[in-house]
């Protein structure tokens, strides 16, 4: 694909992924809402899932339809996640305890499901600080791409805490959605990983 | 003035005293819903007819307020209170109820109440209307997720129904049981709860003047996403405790297994008195948010023990952390 038509892609999931957003913004700011913060908060938590489990399905994706071009929008849909969860942080500690920092770390600490969407909020951080092209060089591709691997944890974290959020109102219809998806796109890396490596134990020439 | 006989037959001979308020509030609604219609595009149309056939059935109530049980704060906007709900029956969201509850037929309605009484006795609406003279109260309402609403219900308080029963000796709690119509009521297909709805109170709870048969409220019967046309409310518990479209009223001897206890016991108890020292598993009780009222800019508001009714003489002796 020419480099042209990336830019475009690129611009297209750029204005795309800020819908949500905007549209979030635009409900809040004409009135519609009647408990905006409520629909807020689940909303930006909702989104981080779903872009969590589209940054999931890039490479299972291109491996199966050889669109490499898909790599190349990966990061940004990745940071797209990190800026929903960092709404969804935010209307924690601004509506939920209005900025009072020690407060929040008492519920964090008590909570169990907000120790974990916590935990997973954190483990985002270092993934979008070293999001840019000059961290990357500086990491080392190596080192970068093992840093990143923390997406395979930072997922199923963030499904355990909406699980565990909706888990007594015995309402898991869509819990059980994200539990599906994310397992099956975790499933495909480990049996491609299996895969790769069966030839190789048993001894198999693959090139 | 000319009265009209409203479509749903209520027919009360005295002229209905409006407030101004819940009409000027609903005006403002549908404006505001216009402006939310404008990127909903078609779907506009028919969310506002559908949303009219939920309120339809309406007609208005004329109660004299009771000054002595109402509270000074600020009413939450009509369309608020009625576009914000828990009701399962219709749905798990909030705007669900007032979405789907057109289906609910509120006329021809009859409530039996039996079990432990001298007077089993089953009313229909009218006779409920008339059992006892109709009053509007200004409740406060605390949601156990920790949002509250201010409502002026109408209704009597639930002990003029015990007088008439007559409970035996016997009789130690009240047990009531909503409608679980699958016909009429879209979410009683899933499995959220155990169907029907059923809610309780212990006989001297029931009995405290503050517990309201309710089947209004500002100013008009009960609209359905509100728990047409009969339900309980109990302002110093927890809004989940005051069961909506109630078929049965039964009185009995032990502590009725409750939905939400059935369902989480650990995070629902019998009691669910508002109490802001008693956490709810997930999450603290000691604030919450007024709607429509508190917004961004405000801190949570601190609840007051009992919602801040005067009822702490019902537990003397009761721990209510472990009561809870």
């Amino acid at each position: 694909m020419a480099p042209k038509q990336v830019t475009a892609i690129k611009a297209a999931v750029f204005v795309l992924a800020l819908v949500p957003f905007a549209r979030l913004v635009w409900l809040t700011l004409t009135g519609a809402l009647v408990e905006p913060l409520q629909f807020i908060t689940r909303s930006t938590g909702d989104w981080t899932l779903y872009f969590l489990c589209i940054t999931l399905a890039v490479t299972p994706l291109r491996r199966l339809s050889k669109w490499n071009w898909l790599l190349k929008v990966r990061r940004m849909v990745g940071l797209f996640a990190f800026f929903y969860a960092l709404l969804h942080f935010t209307t924690f500690l601004w509506f939920d305890h209005f900025f009072d920092v020690a407060e929040m770390l008492k519920d964090v600490a008590r909570r169990p499901f907000i120790l974990v969407g916590f935990i997973a909020f954190v483990l985002l951080v270092p993934l979008a600080v070293t999001s840019t092209n000059a961290m990357v060089r500086r990491l080392g591709g190596k080192r970068w791409q093992w840093l990143h691997r923390l997406i395979y944890v930072i997922a199923p974290l963030g499904v355990l805490h909406f699980w565990w959020m909706k888990a007594a109102k015995h309402d898991l219809n869509q819990p059980m959605l994200f539990v599906a998806i994310v397992a099956v796109l975790l499933a495909l890396r480990a049996w491609w990983a299996w895969q790769k490596q069966t030839p190789a134990r048993a001894g198999v020439a693959q090139r | 003035m000319l009265i009209k006989r409203s479509p749903n037959g209520i027919d009360l001979p005295f002229s209905s005293e409006i407030t101004p308020r819940a009409v000027f509030e609903n005006r403002r609604a549908f404006i505001r819903q216009i402006a939310a219609g404008s990127i909903a595009g078609g779907a506009l149309l028919e969310m506002l007819s559908r949303e009219a056939f939920a309120q339809g059935a309406k007609a208005k109530l004329p109660a004299q307020r009771n000054a002595a049980y109402s509270a000074q704060d600020k009413l939450t906007a009509l369309h608020d209170a009625t576009h914000y709900n828990n009701f399962y029956e219709f749905g798990t969201d909030k705007s669900d109820p007032a979405e789907n509850a057109g289906t609910l037929r509120p006329r021809p309605w009859t409530v039996s109440i039996e079990g432990e009484v001298k007077k089993p006795m089953t009313l229909d609406l009218d006779a409920l209307l008339k059992l006892a003279p109709l009053e509007e109260r200004v409740y406060r309402l605390r949601c156990v997720e920790g949002w509250s609403m201010v409502i002026p219900w109408i209704g009597y308080s639930f002990s003029e129904i015990i007088k008439r029963v007559e409970p035996t000796g016997n009789a130690k709690y009240v047990e009531f049981i909503s409608l679980a119509d699958r016909k009429q009521m879209p979410g009683v297909n899933s499995r959220v709860l155990d169907w029907p709805y059923t809610e309780g109170l212990r006989l001297d709870e029931a009995n405290h003047p503050l517990a309201l048969l309710t089947l209004g409220m500002y100013g008009e019967t009960l609209p359905n996403q509100n728990g047409a046309p009969v339900r309980l409310v109990v302002p110093w518990k927890y809004g989940f405790k005051s069961a909506k479209s109630i078929v049965k009223i039964r009185f009995v001897r032990d502590m009725p297994r409750t939905s939400w206890n059935r369902s989480a016991p650990s995070e629902y108890g019998f009691y669910s008195n508002v109490n802001p020292n008693v956490d709810h598993p997930r999450w603290s009780q000691a604030t919450e948010r007024r709607i429509g009222e508190d917004s961004f800019l405000s801190r949570k508001r601190k609840t007051p023990m009992f919602n801040g009714y005067d009822v702490a003489s019902l537990y003397t002796g009761m721990d209510l952390k472990k009561n809870f």
